[in-house]
């Protein structure tokens, strides 16, 4: 990467963070919820596209497809559900305001000592990274070292979070299933 | 040159950012977020491009496949306000309000 490349990189960055802020405080601000679940949609893009930048493609990937492509069609669902607008609250929004700046500063505060970004001598680079960036090529014999962190390194944990999903995927479908047949009995009646 | 390209890119997120939260009508908003999810897209590209790192494509292209979803999942909603289930029964109540 040459300087002036990573320098883009960084101004793309700020840019992108300025419009996840204007994004969200759209979201907080607007009453018509079928705009909420279109900007809830940006939102996830523009996240999406941060990891991009920050070189973590896979997360990205899981962002766009889950957070802007999912979760928009499962709104959309829910959407039909409900009103179009959303009521105007009685009561004054200070205290949730008040428990956010906390807990925001609080997270700020939480970054203030973590290592810098891309920094060689940060912990996560010297304790088994090295490892599996020399290693996995000989030992694993795949090219992709995430793939073979995931695959092979860490394979028992992901087997496990496979199981997790497997099992959420089959009580939706059992939930789902028992719906849609009882509907139908009452229909034939 | 690709900087310039991104800039720009960056300027029309910001306008259909802008476009979503003004609306007024809803197919403005669907206009705005299938725009946005397409400069999403020519974003990755031109930053793979500025990064030296074309394979970044690939990636690109999935984006527009999951644009393309979530364009469909708006337009189904609008046309019909409900997604999934029983759709052949709103077309009928469709073309009922027609007659």
């Amino acid at each position: 990467m040459t300087e002036e490349s990573i320098l883009g990189t960084v101004v793309v960055d700020i840019i992108l963070f300025g419009l996840l802020a204007i994004t969200a405080v759209e979201i907080a601000r607007l009453r018509s919820l079928f705009g909420v679940v279109a900007l809830s949609g940006v939102f996830s893009l523009l996240s999406a596209g941060l990891f991009v930048t920050l070189d973590a493609v896979d997360v990205a990937f899981t962002e766009a497809a889950v957070g802007a492509g999912v979760s928009t069609v499962l709104m959309l669902g829910a959407l039909s559900l409900t009103t179009q607008r959303e009521r105007i609250p009685s009561h004054t929004a200070l205290l949730p305001f008040f428990v956010v700046v906390v807990t925001g500063s609080v997270l700020i505060y939480g970054t203030l000592d973590v290592p810098a970004f891309g920094d060689p001598k940060a912990p996560v680079h010297t304790h088994v990274a090295p490892e599996y960036i020399e290693g996995s090529a000989e030992v694993i014999d795949v090219p992709n070292v995430v793939t073979s962190v995931l695959a092979s390194y860490r394979g028992f944990d992901t087997l496990g979070e496979t199981v997790v999903i497997f099992t959420a995927g089959v009580a939706v479908i059992a939930m789902l299933g028992s719906g849609l047949r009882r509907r139908k009995n009452g229909q034939q009646k | 040159m690709f900087g310039a390209v991104a800039a720009a890119i960056l300027v029309t997120m910001l306008l259909a950012i802008i476009r979503l939260a003004l609306g007024p009508v809803l197919y403005d908003r669907v206009l705005a977020a299938n725009t946005f999810g397409t400069a999403t897209v020519l974003l990755i590209a031109v930053l793979g491009y500025m990064n030296g790192r074309p394979d970044f494509l690939d990636i690109a292209l999935l984006y527009a496949l999951v644009n393309f979803v979530g364009t469909l999942a708006i337009l189904k909603f609008s046309r019909y306000g409900r997604l999934g289930d029983e759709l052949p029964d709103s077309e009928q109540n469709l073309q009922g309000e027609k007659d």
